[in-house]
């Protein structure tokens, strides 16, 4: 203890975390200005409005007034739960495949892969140079009816099993829920990889050699060592993919049908073809809500707080 | 025996491998049907080779038009989502400042936020100010949420550069404009290349924020969505081919070019 007390006083004049001159007190200010001006404009109040919207009656014609009609959050809710509860599912299943699919690849980019490395890099981010719109509807050939994959999974007998869990109906893939699940998985997937990749090529490669040279297996080294120290990168992925895949209505319009309507698609007709703009704000207020809940819950289980 | 022991040592990199598929397949039909020349208004089905799309690529009334008004928006919105993200992460990283958690939720927010909420709750704001629809507001939109991922990008290569650098130019008389100059930004020049791009391919692809403040003006996404339902020109599959290989030809360019330095500096 005794070294402790006679520690030198902190020499304050040339402490590294403060800004070197006394002219710049006001520079932070300047610079955080513009950006953050635009973002209270274009994001912050837009979400007021969107609030205050919520709680209007009135009717196009007439115009709308602020009536604190709370009622409208109720109504929708009650009108609209499948979708929210579609919306959710399919994100959690899209999220869930995303893991299990993305995994292997960062693993493959991050410790196997040597000289292809950069190659495959390119490989996975390329795609996104293609508008996504075009690449979804890519899959509409892919799934076609009678076409190679429906067939081999036809003769499989996998799609029999599928449409008995209510996945797919009859010998049909497309507008189906598989359908829309497949093409969110599809379209989130780089954002679950490169999180994951990011956080495992962090891991020294030593660490497995020391757990193999402790008898650990393979498995065991994945299960004790890998995975707790890629935890960052799973717990940022999920939000990456989750997040996105619960307000989409892009694959549930196009590789969908009417009984796999998700809550984003509701909240687009009703704002832009039924223009009943109460009801869409609230719903895409609930969606907020809901979505701003779950990540800070998440974050807080996950113990990556400082993720952010 | 011995292929069930290669096939387990191998089974990360086999399962990668499929995925790798998965992620490309889409681009591979791409690519063949837009040599397709398709029975009808849609291109879902193989009937017989053709160039004819490649040789005539605007052929479709609108359809480059369309892109031209979204490589202009992806420009501006890159330059002014650049600029003001750079400076937010600069001042995040290098100075002091009050509500210093405000700012960086602020910042945060829009990453963790659903498109269609945001898209819903500007197109209520644009509404409730009569703004016109169209250009303006779009690239308005696109330098919104495109801020927050430049400031992401920016402050982490900002974070890993050494003061001392700055410091060392400003004892060595450099003033404040000549420090940021020659020592402050190519030092952070990777890290606002990556912000640029990202903006850049974020902007040029948004679908959902675009779709409901749009108005009546057709950004290229907007016009492949329109097609959807009226039919899909097998030019849509020439653009999407064209730019996925023009894509990955840069990569590979800037990665020659850069190894070449490498190995000149060695």
């Amino acid at each position: 203890m005794a070294v402790v007390t006679e520690a030198p006083p902190p020499l304050t004049s040339t402490s590294p975390d403060k800004p070197p001159r006394r002219r710049g007190r006001w520079t932070p200010y300047w610079l955080l200005l513009p950006g953050i001006l635009w973002l209270v404009v274009f994001f912050a109040l837009p979400m007021i409005y969107q609030a205050s919207t919520s709680v209007q009656t009135g009717s196009l014609e007439e115009g709308y007034k602020v009536t604190w009609h709370f009622a409208t959050y109720w109504d929708a809710l009650s009108e609209y739960w499948p979708q929210f509860l579609r919306s959710v599912l399919y994100a959690a299943a899209a999220t869930v495949l995303c893991l299990l699919l993305g995994y292997p690849l960062a693993y493959l980019i991050a410790f196997r892969a040597g000289r292809w490395r950069n190659l495959i890099m390119i490989l996975v981010i390329a795609p996104f140079f293609t508008s996504f719109l075009i690449r979804t509807l890519a899959w509409k050939t892919i799934l076609a009816d009678g076409g190679p994959v429906v067939a081999t999974l036809n003769a499989l007998h996998v799609l029999d099993v599928t449409s008995w869990l209510g996945w797919t109906s009859g010998d049909r893939v497309l507008a189906t829920p598989l359908a829309v699940v497949c093409g969110l998985t599809y379209n989130f997937l780089p954002f679950m990889i490169l999180p994951l990749y990011t956080s495992l090529e962090r891991i020294d490669g030593r660490l497995h050699e020391a757990a193999g040279d402790l008898y650990a297996r393979p498995f065991t080294t994945f299960r004790k060592v890998t995975f707790p120290l890629s935890t960052p990168g799973v717990v940022s992925g999920t939000l990456l993919t989750f997040i996105p895949a619960a307000g989409d209505y892009v694959n549930a319009d196009l590789l969908g049908s009417t009984d796999t309507r998700m809550v984003g698609n509701v909240i687009q007709t009703q704002f832009l073809r039924v223009l009943d703009y109460p009801t869409a704000a609230a719903l895409s207020f609930i969606l907020m809500a809901a979505i701003l809940f779950m990540v800070t819950f998440y974050i807080r289980r996950s113990g990556t707080e400082d993720l952010v | 025996m011995a292929f069930v022991r290669w096939f387990r040592r191998h089974l990360v990199v086999i399962a990668g491998l499929l995925t790798l598929g998965y992620l490309l397949l889409p681009n591979v039909i791409v690519t063949v049907f837009s040599f397709n020349k398709p029975k009808g208004r849609f291109n879902y089905q193989w009937q017989r080779f053709s160039v004819d799309a490649w040789k005539d690529p605007c052929g479709v009334a609108d359809m480059c038009g369309s892109l031209s008004l979204s490589l202009q928006i992806a420009v501006w919105a890159t330059l002014g989502a650049t600029l003001l993200g750079t400076m937010i992460a600069f001042a995040l990283v290098r100075y002091r400042f009050r509500a210093r958690g405000a700012v960086s939720s602020l910042i945060f927010l829009p990453m963790a936020m659903p498109e269609v909420v945001m898209a819903a709750s500007l197109l209520t704001l644009f509404l409730n100010m009569g703004a016109p629809l169209g250009f303006w507001t779009i690239l308005i939109a696109h330098i919104m949420f495109c801020l927050s991922f430049v400031v992401t990008a920016v402050k982490a290569r900002v974070m890993s550069m050494d003061p001392r650098l700055e410091q060392a130019a400003q004892d060595l008389y450099a003033g404040p404009v000549q420090t940021f100059l020659r020592v402050t930004l190519p030092l952070a020049a990777p890290g606002i290349a990556a912000g640029a791009l990202l903006a850049f391919a974020l902007s040029f692809d948004d679908f959902i924020i675009t779709n409901f403040n749009a108005g009546s003006t057709v950004t290229f996404p907007m016009f492949v969505w329109g097609s959807a339902q009226r039919g899909t020109p097998v030019q849509i599959n020439v653009i999407g081919t064209a730019m996925f290989c023009l894509a990955v030809l840069l990569v590979l360019v800037s990665m020659a070019i850069g190894t070449r330095r490498n190995r000149r500096k060695a």
